[in-house]
Protein backbone atom coordinates (compact mmCIF):
# COMPACT_ATOMS: atom_id res chain seq x y z
CA UNK A 1 0.00 0.00 0.00
CA UNK A 2 1.88 2.89 -1.00
CA UNK A 3 -1.31 5.40 -0.05
CA UNK A 4 -1.67 9.22 1.31
CA UNK A 5 -4.16 9.73 3.98
CA UNK A 6 -4.96 13.38 4.77
CA UNK A 7 -4.61 13.92 8.24
CA UNK A 8 -5.38 17.81 8.49
CA UNK A 9 -7.65 20.53 5.65
CA UNK A 10 -6.85 23.85 7.15
CA UNK A 11 -6.49 26.31 4.28
CA UNK A 12 -9.61 26.46 1.78
CA UNK A 13 -11.20 23.77 0.05
CA UNK A 14 -8.53 20.67 -1.27
CA UNK A 15 -9.90 18.93 -4.16
CA UNK A 16 -8.98 16.05 -6.87
CA UNK A 17 -8.98 17.95 -10.55
CA UNK A 18 -7.08 16.33 -14.05
CA UNK A 19 -7.34 17.85 -16.95
CA UNK A 20 -10.61 18.00 -16.84
CA UNK A 21 -13.77 16.53 -18.81
CA UNK A 22 -14.61 18.76 -22.19
CA UNK A 23 -17.49 17.48 -24.72
CA UNK A 24 -20.33 17.14 -22.57
CA UNK A 25 -22.04 20.24 -23.05
CA UNK A 26 -24.87 18.65 -24.89
CA UNK A 27 -25.78 17.05 -21.11
CA UNK A 28 -25.31 20.41 -19.27
CA UNK A 29 -21.73 19.09 -17.93
CA UNK A 30 -19.08 21.69 -18.27
CA UNK A 31 -14.85 20.91 -18.49
CA UNK A 32 -14.34 21.58 -15.25
CA UNK A 33 -10.22 20.58 -14.04
CA UNK A 34 -7.48 21.57 -12.75
CA UNK A 35 -7.84 25.78 -12.61
CA UNK A 36 -4.06 26.54 -12.83
CA UNK A 37 -3.20 24.11 -15.78
CA UNK A 38 0.36 24.64 -16.59
CA UNK A 39 1.63 24.61 -12.54
CA UNK A 40 -0.75 21.20 -12.83
CA UNK A 41 0.91 19.49 -15.65
CA UNK A 42 4.46 20.77 -14.67
CA UNK A 43 3.86 18.84 -11.60
CA UNK A 44 3.06 15.63 -13.47
CA UNK A 45 5.82 16.01 -15.59
CA UNK A 46 7.78 16.58 -12.63
CA UNK A 47 7.06 13.50 -11.16
CA UNK A 48 7.55 11.70 -14.34
CA UNK A 49 3.54 10.87 -14.77
CA UNK A 50 1.87 10.31 -17.56
CA UNK A 51 -0.64 14.00 -18.43
CA UNK A 52 -3.64 13.99 -17.35
CA UNK A 53 -3.03 11.81 -13.87
CA UNK A 54 -4.83 13.76 -11.38
CA UNK A 55 -3.28 15.63 -8.85
CA UNK A 56 -4.59 17.90 -5.89
CA UNK A 57 -5.86 21.33 -6.01
CA UNK A 58 -4.88 23.04 -2.74
CA UNK A 59 -6.05 26.71 -1.87
CA UNK A 60 -4.19 28.49 0.38
CA UNK A 61 -1.78 25.42 2.06
CA UNK A 62 -3.11 24.22 4.77
CA UNK A 63 -3.29 20.58 3.54
CA UNK A 64 -1.06 17.45 5.55
CA UNK A 65 -1.12 13.77 3.60
CA UNK A 66 0.80 10.66 5.76
CA UNK A 67 2.41 8.51 3.60
CA UNK A 68 0.87 4.70 4.01
CA UNK A 69 4.17 3.41 1.68
CA UNK A 70 6.91 5.50 -0.29
CA UNK A 71 5.63 8.10 -2.42
CA UNK A 72 7.19 10.42 -4.33
CA UNK A 73 5.49 14.18 -4.75
CA UNK A 74 6.19 17.49 -6.10
CA UNK A 75 4.47 20.19 -5.31
CA UNK A 76 3.67 23.35 -7.60
CA UNK A 77 1.84 26.40 -8.36
CA UNK A 78 1.65 29.31 -5.37
CA UNK A 79 4.70 28.90 -3.64
CA UNK A 80 3.83 27.21 -0.49
CA UNK A 81 6.69 26.19 2.12
CA UNK A 82 6.63 22.58 2.85
CA UNK A 83 7.30 20.63 5.72
CA UNK A 84 8.55 17.09 5.56
CA UNK A 85 7.42 16.21 9.13
CA UNK A 86 10.29 18.99 10.65
CA UNK A 87 12.36 19.30 7.86
CA UNK A 88 11.26 22.49 5.82
CA UNK A 89 11.26 21.52 1.80
CA UNK A 90 10.68 23.97 -1.23
CA UNK A 91 7.82 23.79 -3.53
CA UNK A 92 9.11 23.02 -6.75
CA UNK A 93 11.85 19.66 -5.33
CA UNK A 94 10.53 15.83 -6.23
CA UNK A 95 10.29 14.70 -2.52
CA UNK A 96 10.14 10.87 -1.45
CA UNK A 97 7.98 10.68 1.45
CA UNK A 98 8.83 7.10 3.51
CA UNK A 99 5.64 5.39 5.44
CA UNK A 100 4.49 7.53 7.92
CA UNK A 101 6.08 10.95 7.23
CA UNK A 102 3.79 13.61 6.58
CA UNK A 103 3.84 16.78 4.31
CA UNK A 104 2.22 19.25 5.15
CA UNK A 105 1.71 23.09 2.73
CA UNK A 106 2.24 25.99 4.97
CA UNK A 107 0.49 29.48 3.58
CA UNK A 108 1.82 30.83 0.32
CA UNK A 109 3.38 34.17 0.31
CA UNK A 110 1.60 34.92 -2.89
CA UNK A 111 -0.97 32.79 -5.56
CA UNK A 112 -4.29 31.06 -4.32
CA UNK A 113 -3.51 27.17 -5.82
CA UNK A 114 -1.03 24.75 -5.08
CA UNK A 115 -0.74 21.50 -6.83
CA UNK A 116 0.44 18.45 -5.23
CA UNK A 117 1.18 15.60 -8.06
CA UNK A 118 1.99 12.62 -6.77
CA UNK A 119 3.92 10.11 -8.95
CA UNK A 120 1.40 7.76 -9.98
CA UNK A 121 -1.47 10.09 -10.14
CA UNK A 122 -3.97 9.78 -7.81
CA UNK A 123 -6.56 7.30 -8.45
CA UNK A 124 -9.75 7.38 -7.24
CA UNK A 125 -13.21 6.48 -9.57
CA UNK A 126 -13.89 8.85 -12.58
CA UNK A 127 -16.60 10.45 -13.85
CA UNK A 128 -17.59 11.09 -17.60
CA UNK A 129 -13.92 10.31 -18.06
CA UNK A 130 -12.46 12.60 -15.46
CA UNK A 131 -11.31 12.75 -11.80
CA UNK A 132 -12.09 16.36 -11.68
CA UNK A 133 -14.11 17.55 -8.65
CA UNK A 134 -17.19 20.64 -10.37
CA UNK A 135 -18.12 22.93 -7.77
CA UNK A 136 -20.75 23.54 -9.72
CA UNK A 137 -22.39 20.39 -10.98
CA UNK A 138 -21.27 18.65 -7.79
CA UNK A 139 -19.29 16.00 -10.03
CA UNK A 140 -16.53 13.87 -9.37
CA UNK A 141 -14.16 13.18 -6.06
CA UNK A 142 -15.39 14.45 -3.16
CA UNK A 143 -13.44 17.36 -1.55
CA UNK A 144 -10.65 16.24 0.81
CA UNK A 145 -11.42 16.13 4.70
CA UNK A 146 -9.19 14.33 7.20
CA UNK A 147 -9.36 11.25 7.19
CA UNK A 148 -9.88 10.87 3.08
CA UNK A 149 -7.28 8.31 1.69
CA UNK A 150 -5.54 9.26 -1.79
CA UNK A 151 -4.69 5.98 -3.67
CA UNK A 152 -1.75 5.86 -5.99
CA UNK A 153 -2.34 5.13 -8.66
CA UNK A 154 -0.61 3.76 -11.77
CA UNK A 155 0.46 6.88 -14.16
CA UNK A 156 3.77 7.05 -13.91
CA UNK A 157 5.08 6.86 -17.20
CA UNK A 158 8.68 7.39 -16.98
CA UNK A 159 11.60 8.33 -14.90
CA UNK A 160 11.94 11.59 -12.87
CA UNK A 161 14.46 13.77 -14.60
CA UNK A 162 14.79 16.86 -12.82
CA UNK A 163 15.11 17.50 -9.22
CA UNK A 164 13.67 20.75 -8.71
CA UNK A 165 12.44 23.62 -10.56
CA UNK A 166 12.07 26.89 -9.05
CA UNK A 167 9.57 27.87 -7.34
CA UNK A 168 6.49 30.20 -8.45
CA UNK A 169 6.14 33.79 -7.81
CA UNK A 170 2.75 35.67 -7.98
CA UNK A 171 3.97 39.18 -6.66
CA UNK A 172 3.60 40.99 -9.93
CA UNK A 173 0.22 42.46 -10.72
CA UNK A 174 -1.82 40.58 -13.29
CA UNK A 175 -2.81 42.42 -16.83
CA UNK A 176 -4.11 39.94 -18.61
CA UNK A 177 -5.29 39.90 -22.04
CA UNK A 178 -9.00 39.99 -23.19
CA UNK A 179 -10.66 39.92 -26.60
CA UNK A 180 -13.95 42.40 -26.91
CA UNK A 181 -17.20 40.61 -27.33
CA UNK A 182 -19.00 39.04 -28.19
CA UNK A 183 -21.65 41.34 -26.56
CA UNK A 184 -19.44 44.31 -25.73
CA UNK A 185 -22.08 45.93 -27.64
CA UNK A 186 -24.50 45.75 -24.69
CA UNK A 187 -22.34 47.97 -22.64
CA UNK A 188 -22.08 52.01 -22.99
CA UNK A 189 -18.62 52.01 -22.39
CA UNK A 190 -16.27 48.58 -22.67
CA UNK A 191 -13.39 50.24 -22.41
CA UNK A 192 -14.26 50.81 -18.55
CA UNK A 193 -13.14 47.30 -18.53
CA UNK A 194 -9.49 47.98 -19.50
CA UNK A 195 -9.29 51.35 -18.06
CA UNK A 196 -9.95 49.90 -14.62
CA UNK A 197 -8.44 48.33 -11.85
CA UNK A 198 -10.47 45.93 -10.76
CA UNK A 199 -10.08 44.01 -7.56
CA UNK A 200 -11.20 40.25 -6.99
CA UNK A 201 -13.94 40.10 -4.47
CA UNK A 202 -14.41 37.64 -1.60
CA UNK A 203 -16.96 35.56 -2.97
CA UNK A 204 -14.67 34.36 -5.91
CA UNK A 205 -14.41 30.44 -6.48
CA UNK A 206 -13.78 28.11 -9.41
CA UNK A 207 -17.38 28.90 -11.20
CA UNK A 208 -16.24 32.52 -11.44
CA UNK A 209 -13.93 35.69 -10.31
CA UNK A 210 -16.05 37.85 -8.71
CA UNK A 211 -14.42 41.39 -9.75
CA UNK A 212 -15.28 45.12 -7.73
CA UNK A 213 -14.86 48.50 -8.65
CA UNK A 214 -16.79 50.81 -10.39
CA UNK A 215 -20.36 49.07 -12.14
CA UNK A 216 -20.13 48.93 -15.90
CA UNK A 217 -23.35 50.96 -17.41
CA UNK A 218 -25.56 48.38 -19.82
CA UNK A 219 -26.99 50.04 -22.79
CA UNK A 220 -30.49 50.70 -22.13
CA UNK A 221 -33.46 49.11 -23.40
CA UNK A 222 -31.51 46.05 -24.71
CA UNK A 223 -34.09 43.56 -22.69
CA UNK A 224 -32.86 39.95 -21.97
CA UNK A 225 -30.11 38.26 -23.23
CA UNK A 226 -31.21 34.55 -24.35
CA UNK A 227 -29.15 31.82 -22.61
CA UNK A 228 -25.96 31.36 -25.00
CA UNK A 229 -22.58 28.80 -24.35
CA UNK A 230 -20.02 30.11 -21.65
CA UNK A 231 -16.30 29.39 -21.91
CA UNK A 232 -13.37 29.80 -18.85
CA UNK A 233 -12.41 33.11 -19.51
CA UNK A 234 -15.99 34.57 -19.96
CA UNK A 235 -16.31 38.02 -18.61
CA UNK A 236 -19.55 38.23 -17.81
CA UNK A 237 -21.78 41.09 -16.28
CA UNK A 238 -25.14 40.93 -14.43
CA UNK A 239 -27.29 43.89 -14.31
CA UNK A 240 -25.40 44.49 -11.41
CA UNK A 241 -22.36 46.02 -13.58
CA UNK A 242 -19.76 43.75 -11.76
CA UNK A 243 -18.01 41.52 -13.71
CA UNK A 244 -17.65 37.78 -13.16
CA UNK A 245 -14.83 35.80 -14.72
CA UNK A 246 -15.55 32.70 -15.10
CA UNK A 247 -13.43 30.05 -13.92
CA UNK A 248 -13.50 26.01 -15.02
CA UNK A 249 -16.32 25.10 -13.21
CA UNK A 250 -18.57 27.87 -14.92
CA UNK A 251 -22.44 26.87 -16.30
CA UNK A 252 -22.01 25.31 -19.51
CA UNK A 253 -24.48 28.29 -20.67
CA UNK A 254 -25.24 32.05 -19.04
CA UNK A 255 -28.03 34.56 -19.72
CA UNK A 256 -25.52 37.88 -18.96
CA UNK A 257 -24.07 39.43 -21.82
CA UNK A 258 -20.16 38.77 -21.72
CA UNK A 259 -18.57 41.87 -22.29
CA UNK A 260 -14.87 40.16 -23.49
CA UNK A 261 -13.33 36.80 -23.34
CA UNK A 262 -9.77 36.31 -21.41
CA UNK A 263 -7.12 34.87 -23.72
CA UNK A 264 -6.58 31.44 -23.14
CA UNK A 265 -3.00 31.57 -22.47
CA UNK A 266 -3.79 33.87 -19.40
CA UNK A 267 -6.59 32.08 -17.53
CA UNK A 268 -3.69 30.05 -15.56
CA UNK A 269 -2.97 33.33 -13.77
CA UNK A 270 -6.35 33.50 -12.62
CA UNK A 271 -6.39 30.96 -10.84
CA UNK A 272 -3.65 32.53 -8.55
CA UNK A 273 -5.36 35.50 -7.88
CA UNK A 274 -5.99 35.94 -4.45
CA UNK A 275 -9.35 38.11 -2.82
CA UNK A 276 -7.94 41.76 -2.51
CA UNK A 277 -5.72 41.16 -5.27
CA UNK A 278 -5.77 43.94 -8.01
CA UNK A 279 -6.47 42.95 -11.92
CA UNK A 280 -5.99 45.06 -15.09
CA UNK A 281 -7.41 43.84 -18.34
CA UNK A 282 -6.17 45.03 -21.81
CA UNK A 283 -7.68 44.33 -24.94
CA UNK A 284 -5.84 41.80 -27.71
CA UNK B 1 -26.75 34.42 -38.97
CA UNK B 2 -23.32 35.78 -37.99
CA UNK B 3 -21.14 34.86 -35.97
CA UNK B 4 -18.84 36.44 -33.17
CA UNK B 5 -15.61 36.03 -32.05
CA UNK B 6 -15.53 34.63 -28.41
CA UNK B 7 -12.10 34.13 -26.78
CA UNK B 8 -9.55 33.08 -28.77
CA UNK B 9 -10.89 29.39 -28.48
CA UNK B 10 -14.35 30.05 -29.56
CA UNK B 11 -16.79 31.29 -31.84
CA UNK B 12 -19.90 32.26 -31.66
CA UNK B 13 -22.68 31.50 -34.34
CA UNK B 14 -25.85 33.27 -33.94
CA UNK B 15 -29.23 32.35 -35.42
CA UNK B 16 -32.92 33.52 -36.14
CA UNK B 17 -34.46 30.92 -33.65
CA UNK B 18 -34.16 27.79 -31.07
CA UNK B 19 -35.25 25.53 -34.58
CA UNK B 20 -31.89 26.85 -36.44
CA UNK B 21 -29.97 26.20 -33.70
CA UNK B 22 -31.20 22.58 -33.49
CA UNK B 23 -30.72 22.25 -37.02
CA UNK B 24 -27.01 24.14 -36.83
CA UNK B 25 -25.89 22.15 -33.96
CA UNK B 26 -26.74 18.69 -35.77
CA UNK B 27 -24.51 19.95 -39.05
CA UNK B 28 -21.62 20.74 -37.02
CA UNK B 29 -21.48 17.40 -35.30
CA UNK B 30 -21.82 15.84 -38.55
CA UNK B 31 -19.05 17.42 -39.49
CA UNK B 32 -15.93 15.03 -40.93
CA UNK B 33 -13.47 17.78 -39.36
CA UNK B 34 -15.33 17.53 -36.06
CA UNK B 35 -12.79 15.53 -34.17
CA UNK B 36 -10.19 17.11 -35.12
CA UNK B 37 -11.17 20.65 -34.41
CA UNK B 38 -13.74 21.01 -31.78
CA UNK B 39 -13.19 20.32 -28.10
CA UNK B 40 -17.10 21.07 -27.00
CA UNK B 41 -20.46 22.47 -28.98
CA UNK B 42 -22.37 24.48 -27.02
CA UNK B 43 -25.97 25.25 -28.05
CA UNK B 44 -27.83 27.84 -26.36
CA UNK B 45 -31.03 29.73 -26.89
CA UNK B 46 -29.95 31.51 -30.28
CA UNK B 47 -26.47 30.30 -30.62
CA UNK B 48 -23.97 27.97 -31.20
CA UNK B 49 -20.62 28.19 -29.44
CA UNK B 50 -18.17 26.36 -31.42
CA UNK B 51 -15.16 25.49 -28.64
CA UNK B 52 -11.68 25.25 -31.07
CA UNK B 53 -9.76 22.05 -29.46
CA UNK B 54 -6.08 23.07 -28.06
CA UNK B 55 -4.04 24.25 -30.63
CA UNK B 56 -6.70 24.45 -33.29
CA UNK B 57 -6.99 27.79 -35.05
CA UNK B 58 -10.43 29.37 -34.38
CA UNK B 59 -10.89 30.49 -37.79
CA UNK B 60 -10.48 26.98 -38.97
CA UNK B 61 -14.38 26.45 -37.26
CA UNK B 62 -15.72 29.17 -39.71
CA UNK B 63 -15.36 26.26 -42.84
CA UNK B 64 -17.42 24.40 -40.39
CA UNK B 65 -20.90 26.57 -39.92
CA UNK B 66 -23.84 25.81 -43.00
CA UNK B 67 -23.21 29.26 -45.16
CA UNK B 68 -26.14 29.29 -46.72
CA UNK B 69 -29.37 30.24 -44.17
CA UNK B 70 -31.51 28.36 -46.75
CA UNK B 71 -29.80 25.33 -45.98
CA UNK B 72 -30.54 25.40 -42.44
CA UNK B 73 -33.99 25.61 -41.60
CA UNK B 74 -36.29 23.97 -44.00
CA UNK B 75 -39.49 25.31 -41.46
CA UNK B 76 -41.96 22.26 -43.18
CA UNK B 77 -42.49 19.74 -40.10
CA UNK B 78 -39.78 19.65 -37.68
CA UNK B 79 -36.58 21.01 -37.04
CA UNK B 80 -34.20 20.66 -39.78
CA UNK B 81 -35.89 17.42 -40.78
CA UNK B 82 -33.44 15.39 -43.32
CA UNK B 83 -30.41 17.36 -41.96
CA UNK B 84 -30.46 16.01 -38.26
CA UNK B 85 -28.80 12.53 -37.05
CA UNK B 86 -30.84 9.24 -36.65
CA UNK B 87 -33.78 10.78 -34.09
CA UNK B 88 -33.49 9.99 -31.09
CA UNK B 89 -37.10 9.46 -29.00
CA UNK B 90 -37.97 9.43 -25.30
CA UNK B 91 -41.10 8.90 -24.00
CA UNK B 92 -41.72 10.74 -20.72
CA UNK B 93 -45.04 9.47 -18.67
CA UNK B 94 -46.00 12.14 -16.50
CA UNK B 95 -48.73 13.11 -13.57
CA UNK B 96 -50.40 16.52 -14.62
CA UNK B 97 -50.65 17.41 -10.80
CA UNK B 98 -47.95 20.64 -10.35
CA UNK B 99 -48.34 23.49 -8.37
CA UNK B 100 -48.47 25.39 -10.84
CA UNK B 101 -50.94 23.97 -13.45
CA UNK B 102 -54.30 26.01 -12.84
CA UNK B 103 -51.93 29.17 -13.06
CA UNK B 104 -50.57 27.73 -16.12
CA UNK B 105 -54.35 27.51 -17.52
CA UNK B 106 -55.17 30.79 -16.48
CA UNK B 107 -52.51 32.32 -17.84
CA UNK B 108 -52.29 30.75 -21.36
CA UNK B 109 -56.31 30.74 -21.29
CA UNK B 110 -56.59 26.89 -21.75
CA UNK B 111 -58.02 24.71 -19.77
CA UNK B 112 -56.32 22.24 -17.51
CA UNK B 113 -57.08 19.46 -19.64
CA UNK B 114 -56.11 21.91 -22.48
CA UNK B 115 -52.48 22.49 -21.12
CA UNK B 116 -52.09 18.41 -20.80
CA UNK B 117 -53.17 17.95 -24.65
CA UNK B 118 -51.05 20.47 -25.34
CA UNK B 119 -47.87 19.62 -24.20
CA UNK B 120 -48.35 15.98 -24.52
CA UNK B 121 -49.89 16.44 -28.07
CA UNK B 122 -46.96 17.53 -29.91
CA UNK B 123 -43.18 15.93 -29.73
CA UNK B 124 -40.36 18.26 -28.48
CA UNK B 125 -36.75 18.61 -28.97
CA UNK B 126 -33.88 19.32 -26.56
CA UNK B 127 -32.08 22.66 -27.76
CA UNK B 128 -29.20 22.59 -25.18
CA UNK B 129 -28.72 22.21 -21.85
CA UNK B 130 -26.63 24.04 -18.99
CA UNK B 131 -28.69 24.29 -15.74
CA UNK B 132 -27.45 21.11 -13.90
CA UNK B 133 -26.25 18.31 -15.53
CA UNK B 134 -28.75 16.18 -17.98
CA UNK B 135 -30.99 19.61 -17.86
CA UNK B 136 -32.46 19.80 -21.21
CA UNK B 137 -34.29 23.35 -22.87
CA UNK B 138 -37.11 21.24 -24.77
CA UNK B 139 -38.23 23.32 -28.15
CA UNK B 140 -40.98 22.93 -30.87
CA UNK B 141 -43.92 22.32 -28.41
CA UNK B 142 -47.00 23.79 -28.44
CA UNK B 143 -46.81 27.56 -28.74
CA UNK B 144 -49.74 28.15 -26.71
CA UNK B 145 -47.69 27.02 -23.79
CA UNK B 146 -45.79 29.93 -23.22
CA UNK B 147 -45.78 31.52 -19.76
CA UNK B 148 -43.33 33.98 -17.74
CA UNK B 149 -41.47 31.99 -15.08
CA UNK B 150 -41.85 32.36 -11.58
CA UNK B 151 -41.27 35.95 -10.31
CA UNK B 152 -40.50 34.35 -7.24
CA UNK B 153 -38.01 31.25 -8.14
CA UNK B 154 -38.73 28.34 -5.68
CA UNK B 155 -35.70 27.51 -3.13
CA UNK B 156 -36.75 23.38 -4.07
CA UNK B 157 -38.22 21.90 -6.92
CA UNK B 158 -38.00 17.92 -6.49
CA UNK B 159 -36.56 15.69 -9.08
CA UNK B 160 -38.65 14.55 -11.92
CA UNK B 161 -40.33 18.19 -11.90
CA UNK B 162 -41.98 19.00 -15.39
CA UNK B 163 -42.31 22.57 -15.76
CA UNK B 164 -42.66 25.45 -18.65
CA UNK B 165 -40.85 28.49 -18.98
CA UNK B 166 -40.93 31.19 -21.86
CA UNK B 167 -40.77 29.19 -25.25
CA UNK B 168 -39.08 25.87 -23.28
CA UNK B 169 -40.54 22.82 -21.21
CA UNK B 170 -38.00 21.07 -19.06
CA UNK B 171 -37.79 18.13 -16.36
CA UNK B 172 -35.71 18.81 -13.55
CA UNK B 173 -32.80 16.43 -12.86
CA UNK B 174 -32.31 16.57 -9.37
CA UNK B 175 -33.75 18.67 -6.31
CA UNK B 176 -32.54 22.06 -7.04
CA UNK B 177 -34.02 25.65 -6.66
CA UNK B 178 -36.36 26.93 -10.05
CA UNK B 179 -38.38 29.37 -11.46
CA UNK B 180 -40.35 27.64 -13.94
CA UNK B 181 -43.76 26.66 -13.55
CA UNK B 182 -44.48 23.19 -12.40
CA UNK B 183 -46.75 21.10 -14.50
CA UNK B 184 -46.41 17.61 -13.70
CA UNK B 185 -43.57 15.24 -12.46
CA UNK B 186 -42.61 11.86 -13.96
CA UNK B 187 -40.63 9.01 -12.29
CA UNK B 188 -38.22 8.60 -15.26
CA UNK B 189 -34.53 9.30 -13.51
CA UNK B 190 -33.22 12.38 -15.69
CA UNK B 191 -29.52 12.01 -14.69
CA UNK B 192 -27.88 8.37 -13.30
CA UNK B 193 -23.98 8.66 -13.05
CA UNK B 194 -24.19 4.89 -13.16
CA UNK B 195 -25.85 4.30 -16.41
CA UNK B 196 -23.37 4.41 -19.75
CA UNK B 197 -24.58 7.80 -20.91
CA UNK B 198 -26.12 9.69 -17.25
CA UNK B 199 -28.57 11.98 -18.71
CA UNK B 200 -31.45 10.68 -20.18
CA UNK B 201 -31.77 13.19 -22.78
CA UNK B 202 -29.24 15.32 -24.77
CA UNK B 203 -29.07 17.69 -27.36
CA UNK B 204 -30.99 16.94 -30.37
CA UNK B 205 -32.97 14.15 -28.56
CA UNK B 206 -36.99 14.35 -29.76
CA UNK B 207 -39.31 14.07 -26.49
CA UNK B 208 -42.73 13.24 -26.53
CA UNK B 209 -44.85 13.50 -22.94
CA UNK B 210 -47.48 11.13 -22.15
CA UNK B 211 -50.08 11.71 -19.19
CA UNK B 212 -50.70 8.80 -16.68
CA UNK B 213 -52.70 8.26 -13.97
Amino acid sequence: MSDLVVTAVDGGPCLIEDEGRPGHAAIGVGASGAADRASYSLGNRMVGNAPGAAAVEVVLGGLEVQAAGYVTVCVTGAPTPLRVDSRAEPSGAVLTLRPGQRLRLGTPPSGLRSYVAIRGGVDVASVLGSRSHDQLAALGPAPLVPGTTLPVGHAAAGPILVDAVSPASYDREAELRVVPGPRADWFADPGQLVRDTWVVGPESNRVGLRLTGTPLAAVRDRGQLPSEGALRGAIQVPPDGLPVVFGPDHPVTGGYPVVGVIVDADIDRLAQLRPGDPLRLRWK
Amino acid sequence: MRTLPYGDRGLLVELADTADVVAVADIVRAHPAAPELLADLVPGARTVLLVARPGVAVERLRGMVPAHKHRISPKSGAFGQGLSRPEVEVVVPVTYDGPDLADVARLTGLGEADVVAAHTGRPWRVAFGGFAPGFAYLVGGDPRLQVPRLERPRTEVPAGAVGLAGEFSGIYPRRSPGGWQLIGRTELVMWDLERSSPALLAAGTTVRFEAVG
